[in-house]
């Protein structure tokens, strides 16, 4: 199929679409807005319901509500926006319902600037709403792969009755690229019988609910939510590894990071020093025993984190994986400003010498 | 190949579907006429984008004797609509070449309603940008319904269609003659013309056999990676 130019924001609404979603319900904030605009054109072309909601918060519940009628029900936003849906993903999580959230993230904390970041990796993956709950997190770093996560998210949403996450940096949304339409293969998912979308001959209505007084079921519904969570882990976690074969020095980074770092690599390789990335593509699960292995292995000398974030987040999740085995450094910025090719080249050098 | 052959008038607006390249076609126009000795001022307009706006290549522009001005200088990354006073000079000061840069779609174009009344007093021309790999103008009948709303929002009559179509990084040769191709429909339904074909200067030979310019660009709206 031919290629075409879209805009991340756009295309992300697109894929929804495509996916079959059924109700989108959003509230502009830069950079992602172009979402629910599209959404608010084009949804609606296809029999979905497109919902601007007083706010972010109305948003999400709404989300909860149409997720809970056994509908492909989508909401997306940027950084502080996602703040506010904590609350209601946590229901939906508590409730085991379906649905996707695209955060389209710019710099923080608080109202922090509409320019790319990364600061929000805490909140998506250790869960940024209370209680002992997940989300998979998917990071796409390209708008291809963004377009394929967004049509795959529905189905792994439906198969785990959990949300998906999809987190890219704002550059993802706002940027250009050439991509095409592919079959994303479908997954088996089972019926919606738990849905409240009607009585329909059953003699029990369904519930739905994140409410369980009695602490003892309390405790139950938790055991079944974390072996879900086990499965969840055991599935479906992924990554990339570039190069990984005989690099001595590993630069770890999702999203936008891992998109320069592509190019630092060959300057590096250019240079004749062995530079690999790791790219965690699931950031919950992360993909920790492959970068345990990795680590282990005798050529790698060294790791250099990437984030678009003051003293990183996801280097958390390095240190866990690494356990120790080798060196971890950090090159990042907040705020909005991406780090350069050249930054990267520079960091890598100093990491490697280190240790040598 | 002179930018003033094609685009003659003093001053020239620059508008389309978004993501169709106009900032890339805006930043490279300006620059080949100050290349051609004509003191020339950009105005970013874009209220529409919040990145990849051609406030990001000031230094580049001002190096090249491009004087640039944008919405709000102290706080160029901010998305609020406001418009430079400074944007008067390129309106009244005749000596100067002045290329506008529209946000896209007529969302965008709605900055430019409330000059329209000094606009049609000057040498004016409305540059419509099309690229035919962008789903939502790659039909001339999409691209001309998106033409006129741009028309009727602004109070101003396109007089030029430029072919800006592109891939990023996958471009080839096809593409542009596929977007030629769209132009000269929508030219012949519209009876505007075609101004130029962009093309990145790999490009312009192979490209010879085509009816209008051919303006060779160096790309400027690069990606971090790039």
């Amino acid at each position: 199929m031919a290629k075409e130019l879209w805009k991340g924001n756009e295309a992300i609404a697109e894929a929804a679409i495509r996916a079959g979603c059924d109700c989108f319900f959003g509230y502009p904030i830069t950079p992602q807005s172009e979402v629910p605009e599209y959404m608010s054109v084009h949804l609606p072309e296809h029999g979905g319901v497109f919902v601007q909601a007083e706010s972010e918060v109305a948003a999400i519940n709404m989300v909860y509500g149409a997720a809970g009628a056994g509908m492909r029900a989508m909401t997306s936003s940027s950084s502080p926006g996602i703040s506010l849906k904590q609350e209601g993903i946590t229901y939906i999580a508590g409730a085991e319902l379906p649905a996707v959230i695209v955060n389209c993230m710019r710099g923080g904390p608080g109202l922090g600037t509409i320019q790319p970041g990364q600061g929000d990796y805490f909140q998506a993956t250790r869960g940024g709403g209370n209680g002992d709950y997940r989300t998979l997190v998917l990071s796409p770093s390209n708008v291809q792969e963004t377009v394929d996560f967004v049509q795959e998210a529905f189905d792994i949403a439906d198969q785990y009755r959990n949300p998906v996450m999809i987190v890219c940096d704002g550059l993802i949304g706002q940027m250009m690229e050439p991509i095409e339409w592919r079959e994303i293969p479908k997954r088996k998912l089972p019926p919606k019988d738990w849905a409240a979308g009607g009585r329909k001959g059953r003699d029990h209505h369904n519930v739905i609910n994140s409410l369980y007084m009695d602490p003892e079921v309390c405790d139950e519904h938790n055991r079944h939510l974390d072996e879900k969570y086990a499965e969840i882990a055991k599935n479906e976690v992924r990554w990339e590894e570039v190069q990984c074969e005989d690099a001595e020095i590993v630069i770890t980074a999702y999203g936008t990071p891992a998109r320069i770092a592509l190019t630092a690599l060959d300057a590096l390789r250019a240079e004749g020093i062995k530079a690999g990335l790791f790219r965690p593509i699931t950031l919950w699960p992360y993909p920790e025993k492959a970068l345990h292995e990795l680590a282990a292995k005798e050529h790698v000398k060294a790791f250099l984190d990437v984030e678009m974030s003051s003293s990183g987040q996801m280097i958390d999740d390095v240190r866990l994986a690494v356990e120790g085995q080798k060196p971890i450094s950090y090159l990042g910025h907040a705020g909005g400003v991406m780090p350069t090719v050249e930054e990267m080249i520079e960091a890598a050098k100093k990491a490697l010498k280190e240790v040598k | 190949m002179r930018a003033t052959s094609f685009c003659s008038h003093r001053i020239s607006i620059v508008t389309g579907h978004y993501g169709t390249g106009k900032t890339e076609f805006a930043v490279n126009l300006a620059l080949a006429m100050a290349q051609e000795g004509d003191q020339v001022m950009i105005a970013d307009l874009d209220i529409v984008n919040p990145y990849f706006r051609s406030r990001e290549r000031r230094a580049l522009l001002e190096e090249a004797g491009v004087r640039l001005i944008s919405s709000s200088q102290a706080c160029s990354d901010a998305d609020v609509p406001a418009l430079p006073a400074e944007l008067l000079t390129i309106l009244e000061n005749r000596g100067i070449r002045g290329v506008l840069d529209i946000g896209g779609d007529p969302v965008g174009a709605r900055v430019l309603a409330r000059f329209q009344p000094k606009i049609v007093q000057e040498d004016y021309q409305l540059i419509y940008v099309l690229n035919a790999n962008r789903p939502e103008v790659r039909s001339a009948e999409t691209a001309i319904t998106y033409l006129r709303g741009i028309e009727a929002t602004t109070g101003l009559t396109c007089t030029g269609i430029v072919n800006n179509t592109h891939l990023c990084g996958e471009t080839t040769e096809e593409e542009i003659r596929k977007g030629a191709a769209l132009a000269e429909q929508v030219s012949k339904e519209t009876g505007i013309p075609v101004l130029c074909h962009v093309a990145e200067e790999r490009f312009v030979s192979a490209l010879s056999d085509l009816p209008e310019t051919v303006f060779p660009i160096t790309i400027k709206m690069k990606k971090p990676w790039e």
